[in-house]
């Protein structure tokens, strides 16, 4: 997609923190010299071209509840069906195909490890797949961000 | 005095902040109308999150493969668990890595227990990268692999907050 100036700008100040107050469209738009209306804009256009996941918080794993990253072998002729019905849980997120026998790779997130095993064995009961199970044990970097500042 | 947002009140936010701030010139005023609160109650709430630590950041959430960051690459290791946090704080100071994570093996499955997320524009200037990463760290003999994802199902923030006492909300 293409990423106008002050989309580039607006992602990399504002991608690591915004300001937390009653209009923060507002309080970005001043601190990116521009209007309110151009950021509400830029934003709005970011999130159609589908370069916007959401704007807010990112919930701190080990505060917000549990989770856990799965992955499953799924054999080839059955990668839509399965991929389709792991979308469908609510409580996936970051589902993505990689190259590996293990090719299905996700994240399950609920308010407590029971509902992570519960979740777990449905898994495993509807797609006939051992699911791993991989917990975080310890976190040396969770940053995700992007220094989009030389993109062409 | 500003009324505090009750149990419920604070469950059904958790949820929709999940799902993201709307784009209104007052994002936390449509919020709070959703749950029946005043702007000045979720404000307070939010604010209250946010200093006690329950978010990692607030702000702009990128796709990355939309953004040109089209090659995502899991690099996975198998650390000796003595040297697995120093390895592990080492290499996610490294440029270019975005995650770093130790997970348990699954024996015999999966026998790796480090994990880095490496993101980039082009898949060869990933894996060159991830090489100067190993051989810079004296790893490139540790068994590895590397697992390009080829193509995201779905990508969006976790659900945490239960669902099952919360009512459906609407708009």
């Amino acid at each position: 997609m293409q990423i106008d100036a002050l989309s580039r700008r607006l992602i990399d100040r504002f991608q690591h923190g915004m300001p937390l107050c009653a209009e923060p469209y507002r309080a970005m738009a001043e601190a990116l010299d521009c209007s309110e209306t151009q950021v509400l804009a830029c934003l709005e256009q970011l999130e159609h071209g589908g370069g916007l996941s959401r704007i807010g918080p990112v919930f701190e794993h080990s505060r917000a509840g549990a989770s856990t990253l799965v992955a499953l072998a799924v054999p080839d002729s059955r990668l839509e069906q399965v991929a389709d019905w792991i979308n469908g849980l609510p409580e996936v997120n970051h589902n993505y195909l990689r190259e590996h026998r293990y090719n299905l790779w996700f994240v399950l997130t609920g308010p407590d490890r029971a509902r992570i095993d519960t979740l777990l064995a449905r898994i495993e009961a509807e797609t006939g797949l051992k699911p791993l199970d991989l917990p975080m044990r310890a976190a040396y970097r969770i940053d995700l961000g992007f220094p989009i500042g030389d993109a062409p | 005095m500003i009324a505090s947002l009750d149990d419920e009140q604070a469950l059904q936010l958790r949820r929709l902040l999940e799902a993201g701030l709307p784009l209104a010139a007052r994002p936390y005023g449509v919020l709070a109308e959703r749950i029946g609160a005043s702007e000045e109650a979720v404000l307070e709430q939010v604010q209250y999150w946010s200093e006690d630590g329950l978010f990692r950041r607030v702000g702009l959430v990128l796709k990355h493969r939309a953004m040109g960051f089209g090659a995502n690459a899991m690099l996975v290791m198998d650390i000796p668990d003595e040297t697995v946090d120093e390895v592990g704080r080492t290499l996610g100071k490294a440029a270019g890595v975005n995650l770093c994570y130790q997970r348990p093996r699954r024996l015999p499955d999966w026998p790796y227990n480090l994990f880095c997320m490496v993101h980039g524009r082009e898949r060869e200037q990933v894996c060159r990268l991830i090489a100067e990463l190993l051989a810079a760290n004296g790893l490139s003999d540790v068994p590895h692999q590397l697992l390009f994802s080829t193509r995201a199902f779905k990508q969006c923030g976790g659900r945490y907050a239960p669902t099952a006492t919360v009512e459906p909300l609407h708009g």
